[in-house]
């Protein structure tokens, strides 16, 4: 295991004695991936932007309950996934309730938030992706989300989700085959006009 | 071994996230498997064009006002439970002022009098209630601590 990063120690005995300028490191520090992170798992800025802060807000309140050895990441990680995975909830529930299918399970909101306005330097191909990365399932999306939008490597990707490597490797195996399938890919080629 | 077998070591080579030894024994598979290399390739052309889709900046703006954001609101909770304890505490202040005044009154009927004093049993009753079985839930709760 890699030694924690120093500053971020400091801070962390800081933040416990209530310094809210000690807290300010970690949030200027993960703020961007917070934001990116939450955007990639509910697809909309506003939401990605109001659910980060609120993580940042939620970690502030409990950082005392943190071990003194556990990095500040992965922990936070945790509260913002939650965050972002109830929001969902109550998305799709609350939709469900407006079209009159409540209890529905086959009615999927997530995807239908993923616009694709998000995306920078769009064309019809990259818009597609997008959108079918707001098709997976939470534990796939946000193996897809973590790995191509935030670069992190398996080692990372494992620390926040609290799993071992294989769990990671598998289940970037099985969402990248959802999205092929989901891109009219798979055996078949991808399509003619994909690079 | 299965080809199903070799799909960990197909997404550390996608990824390059595998050792030399690694890479060595995959890319031999990789010669006499035909099923793997064609996987492979599929992958290949995913991971290409979904590493060209990248999400929009947001404006300076969002950054340089994130953390007042973040603060204002922390700061904002802090002034919510105030107000909330303060609203709470004078509320039962004035309500127990207001049933004291009524039983005080010589003038108010014997029936009102008894019954504002068994709403007021009653609401006790659940509030105790209500706060030993949080109480009892929170000493119990094994997961409380999961995952800090």
């Amino acid at each position: 295991m890699p030694s924690i990063c120093q500053e971020e120690l400091i801070a962390m005995q800081r933040c416990r004695r209530g310094s809210r300028k000690a807290f300010e490191v970690f949030v200027n520090k993960y703020m961007k991936d917070a934001y990116f992170i939450a955007l990639g798992l509910v697809g909309n800025r506003e939401d990605a932007l109001e659910l980060s802060q609120e993580a940042f807000i939620r970690a502030y309140r409990n950082i005392k309950q943190v071990k003194p050895d556990r990095k500040f990441f992965p922990w936070f990680y945790q509260i913002l996934k939650n965050l972002c995975v109830s929001h969902l909830r109550k998305r799709k529930y609350r939709r469900a309730g407006s079209l009159d299918v409540e209890g529905c399970p086959e009615v999927e909101a997530t995807a239908d938030c993923f616009s694709p306005e998000v995306v920078a330097a769009r064309n019809e191909i990259k818009d597609k992706v997008w959108q079918a990365i707001g098709q997976l399932d939470e534990k796939h999306r946000e193996v897809i989300i973590l790995r191509h939008f935030q670069n992190m490597s398996y080692d990372k990707i494992a620390e926040a989700l609290f799993c071992n490597k294989g769990t990671v490797t598998s289940r970037l195996y099985y969402a990248r085959k959802k999205l092929e399938e989901l891109l009219g890919a798979g055996k078949g080629g991808m399509p003619n006009d994909m690079p | 071994m299965t080809c199903h077998d070799w799909k960990d070591l197909m997404m550390g080579y996608l990824d390059n996230e595998l050792d030399d030894e690694q890479k060595r024994r995959f890319e031999e598979h990789l010669k006499g498997c035909s099923e793997c290399a064609g996987e492979l390739k599929e992958f290949q052309k995913l991971k290409e064009i979904t590493d060209e889709v990248t999400l929009m900046e947001p404006e300076d703006k969002i950054w340089q006002e994130y953390w007042s954001g973040v603060y204002n609101r922390i700061e904002r909770g802090l002034g919510w439970i105030l107000l909330s304890v303060a609203g709470i505490v004078l509320i039962i202040y004035g309500g127990f002022r207001a049933i004291e005044e009524i039983i005080k009154d010589p003038n108010v009927e014997l029936v009102l009098k008894v019954g504002l004093l068994v709403l007021l049993v009653g609401l006790a009753i659940l509030f105790v209630s209500v706060l030993r079985e949080r109480i009892f839930f929170w000493t119990s709760d094994r997961y409380k601590d999961v995952r800090r």
